[in-house]
């Protein structure tokens, strides 16, 4: 058994930020499937929001707070959006403190750049690679502290222990040898990133199987606002690769078949700079009326050839490289195929404004256990995420996390934990795959899951075709009872950790449909066309999903938190 | 769609005496990259294959291996054009010891990463509510190196750390001159005197593999070249590297020619007895195969004309 003060599971922006905190005050280890520098948080392109007023003098905490709301469809919480608002420019000042190359002004300040549903350039950046750029900042400093902090690469989380509503540590699998071990802590933070690999297309990891929310769903802690997966409008065609809200920033244009400017019939102020919910429903609003390109009009145009050489290659270099090598595009002279893409989890486990996380609707903790990041929901991106949002989210809640641990881990007693019963309830979830009469073939059982996820609960969503994804999810979950796990070996076992993996998506699926057939409403990235209008008088609440004893699942509403903002409809 | 042939090296120490290849046949869809292959391959034929990936989106590094004798990232490369007589040839990155297949241990790499102390050290006077100054020429200066996406390819086929296993690395250099040439960095210096001992940025042999190979525009050799002359500007010269330049430039201006007698005990120190003992036994065999220079240099023909070129051009570079 290894034991540590604090463990923070996931090393991206929020766990490791999180760790930075604490490091030298308390015994913190950092526990991640990848190596910190591989977190997922690094492929985040565009920007990360802070109203420093560099670019434009009239921005304001306050216009960015709107913003945020706004574009949540005010289903965000607006004491947490006001707080990560607040504590942007700090934040970015802290992350510049720290060494991280932003690209600069005339001025020679950070510079700014307009994103979608931000109403004044705000979005600082490192070219298109600011996540990359934050995210090895950080790694930067925890090498600094190297003596002080463990990192534990290559572990796979197995289990959250949680007893007596006291968080206790988790169960972790040495990748590279197959060892198991509790890891024993008075506080734990998950910070294990999003959900978007149940869905066929989609910008996200490999890795981004949703373990951490999972692990905290089967130790009893209900999942909140499961139903919003936002679609990013700009997925490389058939790849689901981003390609960053950046080149929309810096003026790129969206064109359908007809070489037509489509935006303009959806949001005619904004246009291409509207947010990523309406931006992706009007893409594939022209695709399903027949008006996308290829020879399957499925997919439309991101045009950027108008931008010029320079800016493309000084201002939009990944862009530019993914294009050629992932579809041999050549952006500065042909516009580039686009889909809309799975992006981001805006649901999760819930937490209060410290991270803490909740255990019910009612505002009752799990005591020890914090949550920060994309597996959060502390519900400051509502029902859609605007763009540079979650670099932010990650950084402001990853310090706020360990400045409460700090406080709380000395305030928390050790509390004790049967190791053998741990240890022998994850052998034997292991167990179980490796040895059960394996029919089902994992890959076949994947892609179906994520078929059904992207064409039936997609960037349009209908009673009718949800009702058929359930019952396919249902049949997918009995199915993957008798999976085949062909590798049989303890080390490296990546076959093993695929179905384990698979095991998560399974689960939260289900969750993602109940959430989305019981909203009936259209809200932010929700958007059904059999209830197409926003339902403030049933729904502006929060869905919290809680595991029931027969393994199933039972839905309850919370109510959002309304402060400053009072909802109004929102116009582009 | 035509069948090809990937032939994959597989090794699991913990079972097998030694490595051996394994084929799999795979039709090749039209615009597939190499990842998606290993995926297929992974997925509908051999379960036990392992590899590492997770972005997908040649952002993250996990999926560097080497392919026909080279590194490069699985996600970002099409499959078709690597396709020789037939065969894709997949091996684990090299300089490296295998974990199982083609994942290999990168603890050695992560701790050359480590050596260079890869983090701002800034003055502390700094105000931390605003953030500091830089040009936007500055910030170019950096903006190659900080594309590094720790993928281990330089690493992989680094020459001088197939020899030396002590060399700090072509990733670890990159990363050095990201701080040494970061206007926020205060200890410019102190990190040139570092990076010019004995494994540091003098001991790359300039073959280029780093730069080949690299998928980012990070290209070692490039950032290994811009060290070498920060520290020579800043007269960090204490060292064998420095003053081989030194020698070059001594011998090479003065008679047009390198003095291959001169230059050797020049970089290690004329006075550095054991080191000068250590050269003894390579100019005995140069000697016994009569591959020794002339013990009394001669100078070219026309040496003024060299040494016009080389005083305008160090006059130039006094500019």
């Amino acid at each position: 058994m290894f034991s540590h003060d604090v463990l923070i599971v996931g090393s991206g922006l929020a766990g490791l930020r999180a760790a930075l905190e604490l490091v030298g005050s308390l015994d913190v280890a950092v526990m991640t499937k990848v190596y910190p520098s591989r977190s997922h948080s690094g492929a985040a392109q565009g920007g990360v929001a802070a109203a420093l007023s560099n670019v434009d003098k009239e921005d304001s905490v306050e216009a960015h707070t709107f913003d945020t709301v706004k574009g949540g469809d005010y289903l965000g919480d607006q004491d947490a959006v006001e707080i990560m608002c607040s504590d942007a420019p700090h934040a970015i000042f802290e992350m510049e403190k720290f060494g991280c190359p932003f690209s600069r002004t005339d001025e020679n300040k950070i510079a700014q750049r307009a994103f979608g549903g931000h109403s004044f350039p705000r979005a600082c950046y490192a070219a298109d690679r600011t996540g990359h750029a934050l995210l090895h900042t950080l790694f930067e400093q925890s090498m600094k502290n190297g003596g002080k902090l463990h990192i534990y690469s290559e572990w796979y989380m197995l289990r959250l222990i949680v007893e007596d509503g006291v968080c206790r540590g988790v169960v972790a699998m040495d990748i590279k040898t197959g060892r198991m071990e509790v890891f024993h802590a008075r506080t734990v933070l998950f910070a294990t990133g999003g959900y978007g690999r149940a869905f066929k297309i989609t910008s996200n990891a490999y890795a981004n199987t949703g373990d951490g929310i999972t692990a905290a769903y089967r130790a009893g802690i209900p999942l909140m606002d499961m139903e919003f997966v936002q679609y990013h409008p700009t997925g490389l065609y058939q790849h689901g690769i981003l390609l960053s809200e950046a080149a929309r920033g810096e003026g790129g244009y969206l064109l359908n078949a007809d070489g037509e400017r489509f935006m303009s019939k959806y949001a005619p102020k904004k246009m291409e700079l509207g947010p990523r919910d309406i931006v992706s429903r009007s893409e594939q609003t022209e695709i399903n009326e027949g008006r996308g390109t290829g020879p399957k009009k499925d997919y439309v145009l991101l045009d950027l050839r108008h931008l010029g050489r320079e800016k493309i290659l000084e201002r939009l270099p990944q862009i530019y490289h993914l294009a050629k090598d992932f579809i041999g595009v050549d952006a500065l002279t042909d516009p580039v195929p686009i889909q809309p893409t799975a992006h981001y989890s805006m649901g999760g486990i819930p937490a209060d404004n410290d991270c803490q996380v909740y255990m019910d609707e009612k505002g009752n903790h799990v005591r020890g256990f914090f949550a920060a990041g994309e597996c959060s929901c502390i519900s400051v991106h509502g029902a859609n995420r605007l763009g540079t949002n979650s670099l932010l989210d990650a950084l402001v809640f990853g310090r706020r996390a360990g400045k409460k641990m700090l406080q709380a881990t000395h305030d928390t007693p050790w509390s004790p934990v049967n190791e053998k019963r741990e240890l022998d309830a994850a052998r034997r979830d292991v167990h179980e795959l490796l040895h059960t009469s394996a029919r089902e073939d994992m890959n076949t059982i994947r892609e179906e899951l994520k078929t059904t996820m992207t064409n039936q609960v997609g960037v349009y969503r209908i009673g009718e075709e949800m009702e058929k994804a359930n019952g396919k999810i249902k049949e997918l979950q009995a199915r993957f009872k008798d999976v085949r796990v062909d590798d049989k070996r303890e080390n490296f076992n990546t076959n093993l950790i695929e179905a384990l993996e698979l095991s998560h998506m399974l689960e939260y699926s289900e969750l993602i449909v109940a959430g989305a057939l019981a909203r009936k409403e259209s809200r932010g990235a929700h958007a059904r066309t059999d209830f197409p209008t926003r339902d403030d008088e049933n729904f502006l609440a929060h869905t919290m999903a809680f595991k029931n004893k027969e393994g199933g699942y039972e839905l309850r509403y919370k109510p959002v938190k309304i402060t400053r903002f009072k909802p109004e409809e929102r116009k582009y | 769609m035509s069948t090809v042939t990937f032939r994959i090296f597989r090794f699991d120490p913990e079972r097998d005496a030694t490595g051996r290849y394994q084929d799999y046949q795979l039709a090749l869809e039209p615009g597939i990259t190499l990842l998606n292959c290993l995926n297929k391959i992974k997925w509908e034929q051999d379960a036990t294959l392992t590899f590492r990936m997770s972005c997908g989106s040649a952002i993250c590094g996990s999926c560097a291996m080497r392919v026909n004798g080279h590194s490069l990232l699985a996600c970002k490369t099409q499959a078709s054009p690597l396709v020789k007589d037939g065969v894709i040839q997949i091996d684990p990155l090299g300089n490296a010891n295998i974990i199982r297949d083609l994942a290999v241990d990168l603890e050695p790499f992560w701790a050359s990463i480590r050596k260079v102390k890869p983090w701002l050290m800034p003055d502390s006077a700094d105000n931390p509510e605003k953030e500091r100054l830089q040009t936007p020429e500055q910030y170019l200066k950096i903006d190659n190196s900080t594309t590094c996406i720790m993928c281990a390819a330089c690493w992989s086929d680094c020459n001088a750390l197939e020899v030396n296993k002590k060399f700090v690395g072509p990733a670890a250099l990159a990363k050095a001159q990201r701080f040494i040439h970061d206007t926020r960095d205060a200890k410019r210096v102190e990190r040139l005197e570092e990076i010019s001992e004995a494994n540091g940025v003098w001991n790359c042999t300039h073959c280029g593999e780093c730069s080949t190979r690299c998928p980012t525009e990070a290209k070692p050799l490039g950032r290994i070249e811009e060290i070498r002359e920060a520290a020579m500007a800043a007269g960090v010269h204490d060292n064998n590297g420095a003053r081989h330049v030194l020698g070059f430039r001594e011998t090479v201006g003065k008679r047009g020619l390198l003095d291959e007698n001169y230059v050797p005990v020049r970089s290690v120190g004329f006075f550095n007895i054991p080191a000068l003992l250590d050269l003894l036994p390579v100019g005995i065999r140069m000697f016994i195969r009569r591959k020794n220079p002339p013990v009394i240099p001669h100078s070219i023909e026309k040496v003024e004309e060299v040494r016009k070129i080389f005083s305008r051009f160090e006059e130039l570079r006094k500019e």
